[in-house]
């Protein structure tokens, strides 16, 4: 699956697009398919987004996963900081990432 | 300390106006994130992993009380509690939103503070030596030059788009603690016939194409030190590759001009620019001087230190040193608690540190490159009751220069240009080694990770460096050895084939036995691997 995330332009917060609006939640993501690049210009264009761009993902049962370390550590949140985390109380959201 | 003249508060004030606007028009849509990328970059603002960074500029390491007050007052309003210092004597938000940075510059304009020239191809913060002032072996302070320096470079209108950013290191002591040579220029304040001058060292630096500064020229007369300079970087202008970023610093010039063809360039240029009377007049450098002259300490102060307590008296053998009047003593802060994030501090702590510089350090602090915080000027009678209070704050970890000291920049955990974390290496090598007798018995062994090639966690400067690359998605780690910042300056080189994170820990492990195995007496870490080279080492780590 394909995934388009980028910055919220305010706050500077990691979103995703989950087919309508943008999410801080991955588990909202929506598979953007062919038309990642059209949605990603209307919406930088419209200054929902800051920086967007498009990267591969794979359904899990936890919902999307996106294949690189790289974005997982974005969509959480620093492995070191489990409390800023966006889930601090999850002890062992930090699997998801590793 | 220095403290701003009316130039410099409105050229502050000014650019805090000028980037409120900035920001407004870009929260407006009137001007695209192409658009104002560069202008917040100029304004030390970045995009990083999570939200906004905010670097802010700390010139020279040197801060007071008041502004390390507004530091963690930063962190505590507008960031999430904490701010990290880092290896260019800065301090780094994580968690900033664009709508509160004009506040933030604002309120550090208000104590003399500014993110100005913390990215971009422009001169970057001027670093020193974190012991400026106090060091017993420097023969004068270099941080009046460093802050002619920093008015010189601020806005500089021919060298605000440099082909590449540009880092300048000042020091004035035998001992190299800031890395000197390792800088775009180093300049060493040296006396000779009587007379003090600056050596300057041209075209070090880490990144990707890791080299040692030549010395260009050996005795610059002071009176001529900013001409001198503005000739190094007008050549540099004027023939640095901008066709390629990778070869755009000044090393590759220097490299592919030879030392000899720049000297000479520079000579050229020096003849030129000297005519057209950049140098201050004495009675400005005067001024400037001034502000940096010693507190009063009481050379009659007492000099015994009450031992007594151990786990003190292992903290002043470690983490204290000498101070150049009789009576007082260097007190270096470690930032790096065993399974702590290396330069990380909380708003508290930052307060704490503050507190205890106006009360014990006559109002100053220091910033070092090693990501410690420094109260230059203590007396030692005040050195047990400081240390208490540290020690209640979890910043009284006896390890400076310990393999536990480990210089690591965000890594992958923050930063977007990262390809590895470097913040759990550090982590699990600090609980590696986390017995304080094991890393004393180890010695000074200086540690440094990088999470990509950037190299801001100095790994090619480190005794052991770890380089953190992506290969094929995963995270794996390079080692190096034998790598110095210091006077005995040198670069590592790579031990073989990387490893994963736990195996890089056990590779450290297996060349701090062989060199435990080999070492004589009085050597560190790396004299041991000067002196019996890196067959050894490899043959211990890959068998």
């Amino acid at each position: 699956m394909k995934l388009l995330t980028g910055n919220d332009l305010k706050t500077g917060f990691v979103t995703w697009w989950t087919g309508a609006d943008w999410s801080l939640h991955i588990e909202d993501a929506a598979d953007v398919g062919d038309h990642g690049e059209a949605i990603l210009a209307a919406e930088e264009g419209a200054r929902r987004v800051n920086a967007p761009y498009i990267i591969a993902g794979e359904r899990t049962a936890d919902g999307p996963r996106p294949a690189h370390i790289k974005d997982r550590i974005r969509a959480l949140g620093p492995t070191v900081r489990p409390d800023l985390t966006l889930k601090p109380a999850d002890p062992a959201a930090g699997d998801w990432v590793i | 300390m220095y403290k701003y003249d009316e130039y410099d508060h409105a050229m502050v004030e000014a650019r805090v106006a000028e980037f409120s606007d900035q920001v407004r028009r870009r929260l407006a849509g009137e001007i695209t994130e192409d658009q104002f990328k560069p202008l917040r970059l100029m304004n030390g603002l970045y995009l990083q992993l999570h939200a906004y960074m905010l670097r802010v500029a700390v010139p020279y390491g040197t801060l007071d009380s008041r502004q390390m007050r507004m530091l963690a007052h930063i962190a505590r309003k507008y960031d999430r509690d904490y701010g990290h210092f880092t290896t260019r004597q800065n301090i780094q938000y994580n968690w900033i939103k664009l709508e509160d940075a004009p506040a933030i510059l604002a309120d550090l304009a208000s104590v003399e503070m500014h993110a100005i020239q913390t990215s971009g191809n422009c001169i970057r913060n001027i670093s020193s030596d974190q012991w400026a002032g106090a060091a017993a072996d420097e023969i004068t302070d270099p941080r009046p030059w460093a802050e002619l320096l920093r008015q010189w470079s601020s806005f500089h209108p021919e060298f605000s788009y440099l082909p590449r950013k540009f880092k300048i290191a000042v020091i004035a002591a035998t001992e190299d603690r800031a890395a000197m040579r390792l800088h775009d220029i180093g300049i060493q304040i040296v006396e000779k016939d009587g007379q003090h001058g600056a050596a300057f060292y041209v075209g070090g630096g880490m990144g990707r194409t890791p080299m040692i500064a030549p010395l260009i020229k050996d005795f610059v007369p002071l009176a001529d030190m900013l001409s001198y300079a503005e000739a190094c970087l007008r050549v540099y202008n004027r023939y640095g590759r901008r066709d390629n970023m990778y070869k755009a610093r000044i090393k590759i010039l220097i490299h592919e001009l030879g030392a000899d063809e720049y000297r000479r360039q520079v000579e050229e240029e020096f003849a030129h620019v000297k005519a057209l009377g950049i140098d201050p007049p004495k009675a400005e450098f005067d001024r400037i001087a001034a502000q940096f002259a010693p507190p009063a300490l009481d050379a009659a102060a007492p000099d015994a230190i009450d031992r007594s307590d151990p786990d003190f008296a292992v903290w002043v053998d470690q983490n204290v040193a000498k101070h150049r009047v009789p009576g007082h003593a260097i007190v270096n802060i470690s930032l790096k608690p065993v399974g702590g994030i290396p330069g990380d501090a909380s708003s508290a702590q930052i307060d704490l540190m503050a507190d205890l510089a106006e009360q014990y350090s006559h109002d100053e602090l220091r910033v070092t490159h090693a990501q410690n915080i420094v109260l230059p000027h203590v007396r030692k009678a005040d050195l047990y009751a400081l240390w208490q209070a540290l020690d209640g704050a979890g910043l009284a970890t006896p390890n400076l220069d310990l393999i536990s000291d480990i210089i690591a920049c965000p890594g992958l955990d923050y930063c977007s240009l990262a390809n590895a974390r470097s913040i759990p290496v550090a982590q699990k090598i600090a609980k590696r080694f986390a017995d304080p007798a094991r890393q004393r018995d180890l010695g000074e062994l200086k540690l440094k990770i990088s999470g990509c090639i950037n190299a801001c966690g100095h790994h090619h400067a480190g005794h052991i460096g770890i380089l953190g690359v992506d290969r094929k998605g995963t995270e794996n780690y390079q080692l190096s050895l034998g790598g110095s910042g210091a006077e005995d300056v040198s670069l590592g080189t790579i031990t073989g084939p990387g490893f994963d994170e736990d195996g890089v820990v056990d590779a450290i492990e297996r060349v701090t036995e062989t060199y435990l195995a080999a070492r004589t007496d009085g050597e560190r870490f790396v004299d041991t691997y000067r002196r019996i080279g890196m067959a050894p080492f490899k043959e211990a780590i890959y068998g």
